[in-house]
């Protein structure tokens, strides 16, 4: 067949949709709906899993995050309003970890006070991390000013703090920070450096308030602080005994990080009685993450054929329908001379055009549906190519399955009999 | 058989020549002989009316002779051709080049304009577009209808739509024009004046064949084929 007899062809079809308004911008309809849900339920399973595994890819999958965590049936005791609670991870757990595995590279103690910062007539609630320079290699963020903690800052017990932009921001307007003093509960500190905040934060897996940390060499946070807690609430106060709140264990290679950590939580089972701690290993969630995306792709993908198809049976129910309704014009061209073929590419025409026109129209309203889900309620939505390829892909192959029957049905009818009808 | 009338044309070279055919329907267990052992010549330039009762096989016999059936048995020679037994696609190419259809009811189609109707033939043959268009808009001043070219079949008379139907049995230039019943649908005012324009193109050397029921109608042809039960009963003219 040449290009000028395909040419031909299509303008028939497309003359003949257009003889047909309402019918075929029904028939487009289901088509376009199809393929509009199909690449918006893609986008939004694809933002979602997107957002949970770049939280999982920020803890950083050769970590391992050892987090203090209250027992439960101490929680239930707060009642005797005298009552000290003792858990949490201890200095020994520390060193422990980072002595007895091979595949540690270090280890980070992380001690957390909530107090208030005061710089002058500002002041603003901190976040206070006792740490080591560890921390700073291990978050690998860089400073806009200053310097990291240093390994001299332990030894020589200094009252030195690392500030986050953010909370440099708020606490000092005036440009010079570096060397300026902060006063931390009943102390002074110099201000050493200040790191750069994250840009995108949030989400439940994340410090929802590293915004505001302030990092000080972990001996001079026990010195001054010591290990005890005192929190008031309504009528009633809390001891608490805590020595640790976080140990994070950088580990050499992915390979090793799940051994590891097994091995890391037996012997945490053996030195502490109650279960205090909470082991999480984020190449364990990102795992996990990637396995329920999987999942949810499979089930979020049969949706969407299911829908598909539906589009396909509307299309071809009403290619069946114009077939019985202009059997009596097939009849009028095949006496006329057309060949079966021609009958059946008139119709198979008629159907692809209908269904590109509707799957494209689709694209469209699936590349909206996403941008209004994520300006409304601020999911964030991804549209890969891939669903772009996939559902228009599926939309013209439902289209010329399900437009190719009715057409090889409407070829097969005896140009007398199809004459007769009326 | 009495097939003696066409011995007196043996001059005039045949248009299309039925051998002997015969078209056998089976209902079930039954058959039902449609065209029992016909044997005619249509010669070059005749215009014949086909009469007989309902079920008497004309119809069987204008659809074999428009290539809409293919006969049992027998040989059909179009234009000295033998055609009695060829494929789907080999009937469609003779009615799209040899064969003219004027129906009863018009079988215009309804969605597409006069030109477009009378360009169909045109369509399916392959002309380009400007060529066909052309000779859409020669044929419809032939039938009178130039200046209706962009309207629907619905919007014309029954006698305006017979004539869309005539000039588009005329686009392809057929061998033989086959009528059935062209004047059924129409009052006789209507009526005569088609039958005027099937003489006219009669006179122009238009081989003409038609069936029809009655009487007043065949007289407008040459020749008449009277069906019985399937066979030829009589030839005049």
């Amino acid at each position: 067949m040449t290009i000028t007899k395909i040419q031909r062809e299509i303008r028939l079809g497309l003359k003949s949709l257009l003889q047909h308004k309402l019918r075929s911008s029904l028939t487009m309809l289901g088509m376009v709906f199809g393929v509009g849900s199909v690449i918006a339920m893609l986008a939004v399973g694809e933002g979602a899993s997107k957002q949970a595994l770049d939280q999982i890819r920020k803890l950083g999958s050769n970590n391992i995050i050892i987090t203090a965590m209250k027992p439960v049936e101490e929680q239930s005791q707060q009642t005797t309003r005298t009552f000290m609670s003792i858990y949490g991870l201890l200095y020994d757990d520390e060193r422990r970890i980072a002595e007895s595995f091979p595949h540690v590279v270090r280890t980070v103690p992380v001690k957390i006070i909530r107090k208030e910062g005061r710089l002058g007539e500002r002041a603003l609630d901190l976040r206070i991390l006792g740490t080591t320079p560890n921390w700073f290699e291990l978050v690998r963020r860089p400073m806009i000013a200053g310097r990291a903690l240093s390994s001299h800052d332990i030894l020589s017990y200094s009252n030195v703090v690392v500030l986050t932009e953010f909370g440099a921001r708020r606490l000092l307007a005036a440009s010079s920070t570096i060397g300026q003093t902060l006063r931390l509960g009943s102390d002074y500190y110099e201000i050493v450096g200040i790191l750069k905040s994250e840009n995108d934060q949030g989400g439940a897996l994340q410090t929802p308030d590293q915004q505001i940390d302030a990092y000080i060499p972990i001996n001079v946070a026990k010195a001054r602080f010591g290990d005890i807690f005192n929190s008031f609430g309504s009528g009633s106060r809390t001891r608490e005994l805590v020595e640790l709140h976080q140990i994070i264990a950088e580990i050499d290679s992915v390979a090793n990080v799940e051994t590891t950590a097994a091995g890391i939580k037996t012997m945490l089972q053996r030195f502490h009685k109650k279960t205090d701690y909470q082991l999480s290993v984020p190449l364990a969630l990102l795992r996990q993450a990637e396995a329920t995306k999987h999942t949810f792709n499979v089930v979020l993908g049969s949706i969407a054929g299911i829908s598909l198809l539906v589009g396909g049976i509307g299309i071809m129910n009403i290619m069946l329908a114009s077939v019985t309704e202009r059997t009596r014009e097939i009849g009028i061209r095949r006496a006329i001379g057309a060949k079966r073929r021609q009958i059946i590419s008139q119709f198979l025409v008629e159907t692809l055009v209908l269904s590109t026109t509707g799957g494209i129209t689709g694209i469209g309203i699936g590349l909206i549906i996403p941008w209004m889900i994520t300006l409304i309620a601020g999911m964030p939505t991804v549209v890969t190519l891939f669903s772009l390829i996939l559902s228009l892909g599926i939309s013209l192959a439902v289209g010329i399955v399900f437009g190719l029957y009715p057409a090889v049905r409407a070829a097969g009818l005896d140009p007398i009999e199809a004459l007769r009808h009326q | 058989m009495a097939n003696s009338g066409s011995l007196a044309n043996l001059d005039l070279p045949a248009a299309a020549q039925f051998r002997n055919i015969n078209k056998i329907y089976r209902m079930g267990m039954s058959e039902v002989r449609a065209l029992d052992n016909v044997s005619v010549v249509f010669e070059q330039g005749t215009f014949w009316a086909i009469q007989g009762a309902s079920g008497s096989g004309k119809s069987t016999l204008l659809n074999v002779l428009g290539c809409l059936d293919r006969p049992t048995s027998g040989q059909y020679l179009l234009q000295g051709r033998n055609i009695s037994q060829l494929d789907d696609d080999e009937q469609s190419e003779i009615r799209l080049r040899s064969i003219g259809f004027i129906f009863q009811s018009f079988n215009l189609i309804q969605q597409s304009t006069v030109e477009e109707n009378i360009e169909l033939p045109l369509y399916y043959q392959g002309w380009p577009p400007e060529a066909s268009s052309e000779r859409a808009r020669e044929l419809a001043t032939l039938v009178g209808l130039d200046s209706r070219l962009g309207h629907r079949p619905m919007e014309l008379s029954g006698g305006q739509q017979q004539r869309v139907a005539i000039a588009r049995s005329l686009a392809n230039d057929p061998a033989i024009l086959l009528a059935d019943e062209p004047t059924g649908n129409l009052d006789s005012k209507t009526s005569q004046e088609i039958m005027q324009l099937l003489c006219e193109l009669h006179s122009q050397g238009k081989t003409i064949i038609m069936v029809t029921h009655e009487s007043d109608i065949a007289a407008f042809a040459g020749k008449h084929l009277f069906m019985k039960d399937g066979c030829v009963e009589r030839m005049e003219g």
